[in-house]
């Protein structure tokens, strides 16, 4: 599959569950090696074999997972401030006070020594969402990140993410929540079988399909 | 039988058989406390070993796990046996005690790896997967997102491994160490009445046990979650939960 | 160092040693089965019985589980002849490890009743099951599945423990090892392969009770 990815763009993958978008999110994120075919980053080929390019590769990238994977031992700052200050290096201070200011954004300010047990579904699912962004990577995925909360936390999540693409940061989405997905994407990405079927603008894909796959299967998710 | 026991007593509760049974209750603790921290040791190491994934360390995974198995199924009692005898046949001049502790080394270092093991799995994938895709090395990871959470796990087991290794020391006494299972042995040969030194002898290691395992069911009622349970039933580690309050509900 | 091993005198004694781990399991088969009687008794009294019989339920599996079992043989083979009970070898450590792994039993065997819930029970009356039928498809398969893995581990650990029979003079597996080396002297090459056939003999019991735990009552029990 061919898929480029601009700065500033938000782009929804979308598809009939196993079309291989979250494994792509995960062969992104070097957390699966591609079986076939290739990454490559700025024209050039990532090698999965090598441990410093997966790093290198991990460092402009950042991962929203759907179980939003908090870290349990730690509070929500630290959850935040933790791979910024031991792998990225940075001074403390400078770190915190991004923290501060990412929760603020995500509505979770004073939030900020709770531990991930004691908080909603929807809350951790912000903190994650806090912890990708403390990274400063160039392109955010999210993988799913609502498919498993309740349905009335699903709504402050997606009004976070709502406001990051209106800052213009880089997204990649995997999502079912079509409505959303047609609200913030810039383009649209219809996968199946590992397949790419067909790209377009929201309007083009929601709209007028080309593709009998991708009418079929937005029909279906439209007369819900 | 009573008549023997009050006629000896006196003669049997002195000052100096007290100091001497204290000593060897000492060298008891002494060899558990030493064989549960360096099977700590070695065992996280072992378990730590086990957990990486790359194919380069994959003879290194293997015979550590050979060796847990190993260890793991042959007693204790043959254990000492040919440690000892392997030991001797090079070399005469290592004390009994040095051999009884290489070999509760050797064997709580099996034990523990597997219950380290157990906690460490116990810990979701998923967060290891989070903790690479945050760039965390394995050490990191192991150090700052496994471990943390796996303590819980790994602490009640722990607990009740070292009081079995208290019970099981008193194997080492057949080789003529001069532990507290030994004094029993001397004392009842110097024609004390065996019912009031084994007594002794029993008494003495329920002192050292009783509060151990008390502490660990402690720890395991204040500590279990329920994957905690799962997780270290299903791996061999010793005779079984030793908990004293019930186990509640399940999931 | 200069030892060169010799395992041929220790192999032409393999039926003898053989024999000796039919009796080693033989121990361990016994102490196991009657120390499940002391068990289930102590468990049911221990939840049913009034306050003199689980105080006493209770000394017994703390006293028993605290204390050496070694010592305990020491204490029936050594000092029951004062008072007139003469027991053989043999007999002594069957029923030291059999009054040991009672206690053990003792608390499997609860935590196993105790763990069946009450609402599978009140499933199983809307279901309209009757009592005997209650117990054969609801109670029973859920005990077994909850101390199936526990119950395994305990046997095996009666397997190594039952070595200890030796010191008695019992010419179980380790004491046949004994009585041959100190005729052929070849200590280590002996006690060598009795470990062999000490790991084949708990492998082929953790084996055969995985299986048999599949089998009976979908446990998955793993036997690494």
């Amino acid at each position: 599959m061919n898929l480029s990815v601009n700065k500033g763009e938000v782009i929804s993958l979308i598809g009939p569950s196993g079309s291989g978008k979250s494994t792509f999110l995960r062969v992104l994120m070097g957390l699966l090696p591609p079986t076939a075919g290739e990454v490559r980053i700025d024209g050039g080929r990532i090698d999965y074999r090598s441990r410093a390019q997966l790093r290198a590769m991990r460092d402009r990238m950042a991962i929203v997972f759907q179980q939003y994977n908090l870290f349990q031992n730690m509070d929500v700052l630290r959850n935040v401030t933790i791979a910024p200050i031991k792998i990225k290096k940075r001074p403390r201070a400078d770190v915190e006070r991004e923290a501060t200011a990412l929760l603020l954004k995500v509505g979770l300010a004073e939030k900020h020594h709770a531990y991930p047990d004691e908080l909603s579904g929807g809350q951790q699912q912000r903190v994650a969402i806090a912890r990708a962004l403390a990274l400063k990577p160039e392109i955010l995925l999210l993988d799913e990140v609502t498919a498993a909360l309740d349905p009335e936390l699903v709504t402050e999540v997606l009004d976070t993410i709502r406001s990051l693409a209106s800052e213009g940061i880089t997204m990649l989405i995997v999502s079912h929540e079509m409505a959303f997905v047609r609200e913030v994407s810039t383009r649209v990405v219809m996968m199946d079988k590992g397949q790419i079927v067909e790209i377009g603008s929201p309007v083009e894909i929601f709209g007028s399909p080309k593709e009998a796959r991708t009418r079929e299967f937005v029909g279906k998710i439209l007369r819900h | 039988m009573w008549d023997r026991i009050v006629q000896e007593a006196p003669d049997f509760f002195t000052y100096y058989n007290a100091i001497f049974v204290l000593q060897a209750m000492g060298r008891t603790l002494g060899l558990t406390v030493i064989g549960c921290v360096t099977g700590f040791i070695f065992g996280f190491a072992i378990a730590a070993i086990r957990s990486t994934r790359a194919r380069a360390l994959l003879p290194l995974r293997l015979l550590v796990t050979l060796y847990v198995e190993i260890f793991r199924r042959i007693p204790f009692l043959v254990i000492l046996f040919i440690v000892m005898f392997g030991i001797q046949a090079v070399s005469r001049g290592i004390s009994l005690f040095a051999i009884a502790l290489i070999s509760i080394c050797m064997v709580s270092t099996a034990f523990m790896s597997e219950i380290i093991r157990a906690g460490m799995e116990s810990v979701p994938k998923m967060q290891r997967e989070a903790a690479e895709a945050m760039n965390f090395g394995f050490m990191r990871t192991l150090l700052l997102i496994i471990l943390p959470q796996a303590w819980k796990v790994i602490l009640p087991p722990g607990f009740a491994f070292m009081v079995m290794f208290i019970k099981d020391t008193a194997l080492v006494s057949q080789m003529g160490v001069v532990e507290l299972a030994f004094t029993g042995k001397m004392f009842v040969g110097r024609g004390f009445s065996p019912f009031l030194v084994y007594g002794t002898v029993l008494a003495g290691y329920f002192v050292m046990s009783y509060p151990l395992s008390r502490l660990g069911a402690y720890l395991e009622n204040r500590l279990a979650t329920s994957r905690s349970r799962e997780s270290i039933q299903r791996v061999w580690t010793g005779p079984g939960p030793v908990q004293s309050e019930p186990v509640g509900e399940q999931g | 160092m200069n030892y060169t091993f010799q395992f041929g005198v220790v192999f032409a004694q393999l039926p003898y040693l053989l024999g000796g781990a039919l009796l080693t399991l033989e121990v361990a088969f016994l102490s196991f089965w009657l120390g499940a009687v002391i068990g289930l008794f102590g468990a049911l009294g221990k939840m049913y019985g009034g306050r003199a019989i689980r105080w006493l339920i209770n000394a017994y599996v703390v006293f028993f589980t605290n204390t050496p079992a070694l010592v305990q043989i020491f204490f029936l083979f050594y000092a029951l002849p004062d008072v007139g009970v003469l027991l053989t070898p043999m007999t002594a450590v069957v029923i030291g490890m059999t009054l040991n792994s009672g206690a053990y039993l003792t608390d499997i065997l609860r935590a196993g009743i105790l763990s069946v819930r009450r609402e599978e029970i009140e499933t199983a009356q809307v279901l309209g099951m009757s009592g005997p039928q209650m117990v054969r498809f609801v109670i029973l398969p859920h005990i077994a599945k909850t101390i199936y893995a526990p119950l395994s581990n305990f046997f095996i650990w009666l397997v190594l423990g039952s070595s200890m029979a030796a010191i008695f003079g019992v010419e179980e597996l380790t004491g046949r090892a004994i009585n041959i080396s100190t005729q052929n002297l070849r200590t280590i090459e002996t006690f060598a392969v009795i470990a062999v056939i000490y790991i084949a003999l708990t492998f082929i019991a953790s084996i055969a009770l995985a299986l048999v735990g599949r089998w009976a009552f979908r446990v998955r029990a793993r036997i690494f």
